[in-house]
């Protein structure tokens, strides 16, 4: 009897107010996101796009202060000469920061491989063949320690590779004598030693076998990344261990395979070095772990580990290269080069800092 | 109890060291501090060291910066000498200006402080300077390079090759020095990069290796392209630079002059992959720093600077297979015999 009026006249008082209440179903939120949330979105999903698009600014702004003297064949593929080992050892940065960790070593190891490439050759007599992989051997090798000791022992990665770099370069030192073996004696003995610094001209562009062989480990490890397991469990290790764990990744297994990658692609950086200098010397490569760190950090890599695409880290590499050579066109004091990058580093991690934010 | 046992511990301590400390005083002591362990320059030093010490009884003991610019590890290498008692100090400074404090702390207990191969700034804040004149090894090449070109002197295109961007001085000395020796007007001799003078294209770093050796010589061909001479800092620079202009055909017409006169460096010479080199004798410097210090001790007499100079020469000389008139040298095979490194 009372049914029909129940709707206008609630037959409680407190449920007066419900006829004012919405009616709507629920529903999504609309997709009206701000210009700026839409470039953190792209670039949250991009994690190269920053560096590229810094890169091709500063290709265009230095190009149009220097004309062709800068924006020609043949200074822009002489910087990619002049990043390749940077790139190359960058290549391997970028893998270990990947798994949230860092590798001071990656210089030395650097170093110590080409000094064994080399030195086989000459005091022990060795065919240079078989010396090219004892050399790529003791990057392993080296690698093999960092990660058992960061895997097995659980101790940080900062600290092991900062013992390492100490190990790796004393060795390097003491191995060595700090003998330069000239480049005039490896081109006549062992010219495959140098086979990094041969050139393929197209026109004006020189484009050396290391500039290639960066390029295409750099690709090759993008592939890896991207479309393998592997690849795939690299960035779960970084991003959370313990989900990765839990999800049935061998995390163990990952880090110490990761560590041991790294050594080998050192080890060629090391062949590439001296294809680049000619020579085999104990002193070079002094600054290849800070180089490196800095192309991964302007390369929008984070370092805490599982973001971050390897192509930004070559992009990174490109863009110092970029701004030396284009600073010293114009002829400024070397500092400024140092400043200047200095900058592009804070400035990195802070626009990282800004997409991690990112919602939804 | 306790109390009288620990004063007896320490009585005989004491007395032990009562004991001990006329012995340490008969016989010499003296400590090097090189820049590096690793640089063949200071490698050779403290072999020179190292020999002369053993010859006089004198006992040696060797520190070193982990790597060139370090000068904390320098600092607490002067404080230990001076805590072991050593007579005296050979150091090769990182930071000329910086160490003054600690040098001046080790002259006040009573050390004799000899800078090698780097003066400190001041000068005087050491006892004395046993150096390579720098300025006069720049000169050397410089005249070279300008006698050989001959007429071409006017119109050469040239390239400077440095060391780093803080310009230390032995960098400014060879650099200016260049160009007193080849007929530039370098303004203010401490300086680097006030000049005015069309032939100079332009001065990059190299941090002393290939590695920035090539890269800066990639950047001034870069900016122009007709560089026929090259300055540089040293020999592994040299060798940097070499590459460069070989990746671009241009090896053969442009003339490369160094400084240093390491054994791959003078054979770069005979390979005429360096014109001329700048022979330097750090063995030596470091064998005359030991004698100085076993002289001090045994009778007090401090050694004096070369004449009309305000350091003690340890010479240089001008390592060439292609003499010029008017410029002494000596040929690879000399050089060869004299290398280091």
């Amino acid at each position: 009897m009372s049914e029909p009026t129940a709707v206008s006249q609630p037959a409680q008082e407190f449920e007066k107010v419900l006829s004012d209440s919405s009616r709507q179903l629920a529903s999504f939120d609309t997709d009206d996101k701000t210009a700026i949330q839409k470039l953190q979105h792209f670039l949250h999903s991009h994690p190269a796009g920053v560096p590229l698009i810094v890169l091709l600014l500063s290709i265009i702004i230095f190009g149009s202060i220097l004309g062709t003297k800068f924006f020609s064949a043949f200074s822009l593929t002489l910087i990619l000469q002049q990043v390749a080992i940077t790139g190359i050892v960058g290549a391997a940065q970028t893998l270990v920061i990947l798994t949230a960790g860092i590798d001071l070593s990656v210089g030395a190891i650097m170093v110590l491989s080409s000094v064994v490439m080399g030195q086989f050759v000459f005091r022990l007599g060795m065919p240079v063949e078989i010396a090219i992989l004892c050399g790529f051997g003791v990057g392993a090798l080296c690698g093999f320690v960092n990660g058992w000791l960061v895997a097995r022992m659980k101790l940080p990665p900062f600290i092991v590779t900062l013992g390492m770099w100490q190990i790796v370069l004393a060795s390097n030192f003491l191995y060595s004598a700090n003998e330069t073996i000239r480049a005039q004696d490896i081109s006549t003995t062992a010219p495959l030693l140098q086979i990094f610094g041969a050139n393929i001209r197209i026109g004006n562009a020189v484009f050396t076998y290391g500039v290639i062989a960066m390029v295409l480990l750099s690709i090759g490890l993008w592939y890896v990344l991207n479309k393998t397991a592997w690849g795939r469990h690299v960035y779960a290790v970084g991003d959370d261990p313990d989900a990765a764990e839990l999800a049935g990744v061998n995390v163990k297994k990952m880090l110490m395979s990761v560590y041991v990658l790294s050594g080998l692609i050192c080890a060629l950086a090391g062949w590439a070095l001296i294809g680049r200098i000619g020579s085999v010397s104990p002193t070079a490569g002094q600054f290849a772990n800070i180089e490196s760190i800095t192309a991964v950090v302007i390369g929008g890599i984070s370092l805490f580990g599982g973001r971050g695409s390897i192509m930004g880290m070559l992009f990174g590499a490109l863009i110092v290269g970029v701004f030396q050579l284009g600073l010293r066109l114009i002829g400024t004091d070397p500092q400024w080069t140092y400043l200047l990058i200095g900058v592009l580093i804070i400035a990195a991690v802070a626009i990282d800092q800004w997409i991690r934010k990112v919602a939804g | 109890m306790k109390k009288t046992l620990l004063s007896a511990t320490f009585g005989a301590l004491s007395l032990g060291v009562a004991f001990v400390a006329p012995a340490q005083a008969a016989d010499v002591s003296a400590c090097l501090i090189t820049k590096t362990d690793t640089n063949p320059f200071f490698v050779k030093m403290k072999e020179g060291a190292t020999a002369k010490a053993q010859e006089l009884g004198v006992t040696l003991k060797s520190y070193a910066g982990k790597i060139d610019g370090d000068s904390e590890s320098q600092v607490a290498a002067i404080e230990t000498c001076i805590a072991d008692g050593a007579k005296g100090i050979l150091i090769a400074a990182s930071d000329t200006k910086g160490i003054v404090p600690q040098v001046q702390k080790a002259r006040e207990a009573g050390l004799l402080v000899i800078a090698l191969d780097t003066p400190l700034e001041p000068a005087d804040a050491a006892d004395a300077t046993f150096a390579t004149d720098n300025l006069l090894a720049g000169k050397l090449i410089g005249q070279w390079a300008a006698a050989t070109l001959g007429d071409k002197t006017k119109d050469a295109k040239v390239a400077f090759l440095d060391l780093t961007p803080s310009q230390p001085t032995v960098d400014v000395l060879r650099d200016q020095g260049f160009m007193i020796g080849f007929g530039i007007d370098p303004k203010d001799p401490n300086k680097i990069g006030d000049e005015d003078d069309p032939r100079i294209v332009g001065h990059d770093i190299t941090n002393g290796n290939e590695e920035g050796g090539r890269t800066a010589m990639e950047n001034l061909l870069q900016k122009d392209p007709t560089i026929n001479v090259v300055h540089t800092i040293n020999e592994p620079a040299a060798a940097g630079a070499y590459e460069a202009l070989k990746a671009v055909g241009r090896e053969k017409d442009v003339l490369i002059v160094s400084v240093d006169g390491g054994c791959p460096g003078v054979k770069n010479v005979a390979d005429g992959i360096i014109g001329a080199t700048s022979q330097q004798y750090p063995l030596l410097m470091a064998a005359l720093g030991v004698e100085a210090i076993k002289k001090f001790a045994d009778s007090g007499e401090k050694p004096k600077p070369t004449e009309g100079k305000d350091f003690f020469d340890t010479g240089v000389s001008l390592v060439t297979d292609k003499p010029v008139s008017g410029v002494e040298s000596i040929d690879t095979k000399v050089g060869t015999d004299k290398c280091w490194g």
